[in-house]
């Protein structure tokens, strides 16, 4: 794996540069950052219209050093699809020169949980070459904090609101790397902005396989999860040793743990508490809902153990 | 790949015949020309003597603005800077190479 | 004009699903991107085993929805390829939401497109409410009568789209069942000629071109957007003059000539019929009739509705007594079909009009037949003659 010295003394200089307009702390840029400094090779950017795309593309400004496509919002993996589908057949036809061009495509946990889950299904299917990178922060956050099929259970959202009778979202995250898992793609991986060298791992391991692979990573926004900008990286950090949101990849239909924090595990409530958007839970007479989310939790650790322990046997 | 960027292109609004054909922008890297350092409350300071160039705050760095010369760190880019506090929160804590301060 | 024997062109017999098909296997499209409906399933069906033929080289992406269909075409095309699908009605609704983006971006997609009409009620048969669902999208409109235009259309709209002037996606339509499944003779151009015709695709930018890498799709403010709609606007314009030129060198090299509008026996009629796609044909049968009986009638045939052909339709109009427009479909707007309020707009500033008048028809696939469009010319007459005007938009064939 590529240090972080060599990742950031690269002569061609960063691929995704700043001046971009996402919040001050965002979680997402440096997932992008790390991953186009992983790629060696010619790479295309097809972006899903939400924070990272709008922030980062406004007219006449770009941060991007690549070429980068947005279309629109739920269809950056069809788009995608496309983009590959072109560069093989003007190469097949002898129209372009072969340079090892790759593919990368995104969206956020809307673009791709829910409004874009069709076309990244077919996507995936169909076996493009392509990675495509969900940074997923738990909520529609570009349009001010509603509630996704990736929001965790009892979060606050604009529109799954704490009321007086409502604590928040009443239903559990979609585990979407399993989703994806069932597409029989040769690689799927689950890690978080905050851990560069696990991030930048998997980035290169995805781009070593020729095919459609799936990362989904965890990133913080400090607007919705109402946290401090500086706690940005702790705290995708303390989601993995909470379990909430465990490092691991598969590989062929394997799965492997990436990192098991043992007793570092800490309580789900260590996490939750740093976050405004789970204040409520933390009030006298919501004990019970806390402890729902910490059995969830420990439920959902156990059995992806389980699931690792069962493929670490297998030949 | 360092693109030289016009200033003008991005002070003046352009018209609709300037304009590349089909709403596509040729300058890469182009937002370099915002500065997002305004933003700021609060602003890095890097202590050059403390760094040990273990690159973390560069990794972290929403804004890349962790400058790099000489296969070494070398400051905080303070045109685009804003002031999140990541890089002195991810610096380790016995280099304490970055410091946060009120932003001037 | 002179038309050259040289090039001997074939005689088959083809639907216009297959016709549509074969002039997509001479294109020989870099990028095909589709997905099955009725009545435009066979299209890239057909296409989809010259692929496994071999008998081109296009990279066939079988996407799982019209959507993804129209969003992979768009990411084809910007990365340099020529991109086509097909598709019709409910398909063509999914696609709305990428057909402006597209444009916008200057993508040159052609798509085979086949007429039906949108639910609800479901139904699977011909008229042009898709079609006009999506009039505003950007895209260059053009209707075919019959299987062998649909054929020279398919090949002229790869010209026009890619015009350097233009930079517009196009949809060709043929009518639902009536031309898309019904066989007919025609004559195709041998491969090498079609291929000429087309000439290679020069894309104006593509995202594979790593050495200067642009960004594509951008969101624009407040300070842009005008801008970047006004060019794609001038490029509609721009169109209507590349369409004319294209049409008429098809004409020289293969000896059927194409303008936006067909003009039917207009020269001395006092009153015309306006209509698209089929039943232009049932129309010229009529129109034939009646000027045996010594009526002084017409047809014109819009053949390109997108780019509207305002300044031809007002000079093709004007000096008519009246006109009947037929539509075949309502635009829900309290005042008829879109062709008919789209026709009173090209005459309004002219100085002689005729009267016009409206009759929606053929909803759902109903047929028109010899007589409604008889009655309707026999109402015109009437009104040339000083009769009431009586009721301006009105329903053909429909049990009221």
């Amino acid at each position: 794996m590529a240090t972080l010295k060599e990742l950031a003394t690269q002569p061609a200089g960063e691929k995704f540069v700043g001046g971009h307009t996402s919040c001050a702390g965002c979680g997402y840029p440096n997932i992008f950052r790390l991953a186009l400094a992983a790629v060696k090779d010619p790479v295309v950017v097809v972006g899903a219209t939400g924070c990272c795309e709008v922030n980062t593309s406004i007219f006449p400004y770009t941060s991007w050093k690549v070429p980068f496509l947005h279309n629109a919002f739920e269809n950056s993996a069809a788009t995608c699809s496309g983009v590959e589908a072109a560069y093989y057949s003007l190469l097949k036809s002898g129209k372009i020169q072969e340079n090892n061009t790759r593919f990368i495509a995104f969206g956020g946990d809307g673009g791709t949980y829910d409004i874009g889950l069709q076309s990244l299904s077919g996507a995936m299917e169909r076996g493009h070459d392509m990675l495509y990178i969900c940074y997923d922060n738990g909520a529609y956050m570009n349009t001010g904090i509603q509630r996704s099929g990736a929001t965790p259970r009892y979060a606050n959202t604009t529109t799954a609101p704490v009321g007086k009778v409502k604590p928040g979202k009443m239903q559990k995250k979609k585990d979407l790397a399993k989703i994806m898992v069932g597409h029989n793609v040769p690689y799927v991986a689950q890690t978080i902005a905050g851990n560069a060298q696990d991030l930048v791992k998997k980035v290169e391991k995805a781009m070593s396989i020729r095919g459609p692979k799936f990362l989904v990573v965890l990133a913080t926004c400090p607007l919705g999860w109402q946290t401090k900008t500086q706690d940005t990286v702790k705290l995708t950090r303390l989601a993995v040793d909470a379990c909430f949101w465990p490092l691991y990849e598969v590989e062929n239909g394997k799965y492997k743990l990436s990192y098991d924090p043992k007793d570092k595990k800490i309580p789900v409530a260590d996490w939750l508490k740093l976050q405004g958007r789970f204040k409520h839970l933390f009030k006298p007479g919501n004990e019970q809902l806390l402890a729902e989310v910490q059995a969830e939790v420990d439920k959902d650790w156990a059995d992806l153990k389980a699931l690792c322990e069962f493929h670490s046997k297998q030949v | 790949m360092t693109t030289t960027l016009n200033e003008e292109k991005y002070t003046a609004n352009l018209s609709a015949s300037e304009l590349p054909e089909g709403g596509i922008w040729t300058e890469a890297g182009s937002s370099l020309m915002r500065k997002t350092g305004d933003w700021k409350v609060e602003q890095p300071v890097w202590d050059k003597t403390k760094c040990i160039s273990c690159f973390t705050c560069w990794a972290y760095c929403p804004d890349s603005c962790l400058k790099v010369e000489n296969g070494r760190v070398a400051g905080v880019d303070y045109d685009h800077c804003k002031g999140c506090g990541i890089c002195a929160n991810v610096c380790p804590p016995k280099v304490s190479a970055l410091t946060m301060e009120k932003a001037r | 004009m002179t038309v050259s024997t040289e090039i001997k062109q074939l005689v088959v017999a083809k639907t216009g699903n297959e016709a549509m098909a074969e002039a997509m296997r001479q294109i020989n499209p870099d990028v095909v991107a589709a997905y099955p409906i009725t009545p435009a399933t066979e299209i890239a069906q057909i296409f989809s085993s010259f692929v496994s033929d071999g008998l081109v080289n296009t990279e066939m992406v079988t996407v799982e929805s019209e959507h993804s269909a129209m969003s992979a075409c768009v990411g084809s095309a910007a990365a340099g390829a020529r991109a086509m699908t097909a598709t019709a009605a409910q398909g063509l609704m999914l696609m709305a939401e990428i057909l402006p983006i597209a444009a916008a971006l200057r993508l040159p997609i052609v798509m085979p497109e086949v007429n039906r009409t949108i639910s609800g009620p479901i139904n699977i048969h011909c008229d042009h409410s898709d079609t006009m669902f999506c009039r505003d999208s950007g895209w260059i409109q053009i209707f075919s009568e019959n299987t062998q235009e649909a054929y020279d259309n398919v090949l002229q709209a790869i010209r026009i789209a890619e015009h350097a002037r233009v930079r517009l996606p196009a949809l060709v339509t043929t009518d639902g069942f009536i031309i898309s499944h019904a066989m007919e003779t025609i004559k195709i151009l041998p491969d090498e000629e079609a291929s000429a015709f087309v000439g290679a695709y020069r894309a104006n930018y593509s995202v594979l071109d790593n050495a200067n890498p642009i960004t594509v799709g951008s969101i624009d403010l407040q300070n842009y957007y005008f801008e970047h709609r006004l060019p794609m606007i001038n490029a509609l314009n721009e169109a209507k003059a590349v369409i004319k030129q294209v049409g008429r060198e098809f004409g020289e090299k293969y000896g059927r000539a194409y303008d936006l509008l067909e003009k039917y026996k207009l020269e001395d009629a006092e009153v015309a019929i306006v209509c698209l796609g089929s039943t232009a044909g049932t129309t010229k049968d009529v129109v034939d009739t009646l000027r045996a009986r010594g009526q002084k009638i017409g047809l014109l045939k819009i053949r390109v509705f997108r780019p509207f052909p305002v300044e031809d339709i007002a000079a093709a109009l004007g000096g008519l007594k009246a006109v009947a427009v037929l539509d075949r479909s309502d635009a829900l707007s309290g005042y008829g079909g879109p062709v008919f309020t789209e026709v009173c707009s090209a005459l309004f500033n002219s100085a002689a009009r005729p009267k016009v008048i409206n009759y929606v028809y053929g909803l759902g696939g109903r047929d028109i037949d010899l007589h409604m469009l008889e009655a309707v010319f026999m109402r015109l007459l009437k009104i040339k003659d000083g009769g009431d005007l009586g009721q301006i938009v009105d329903y053909l064939g429909v049990r009221k």
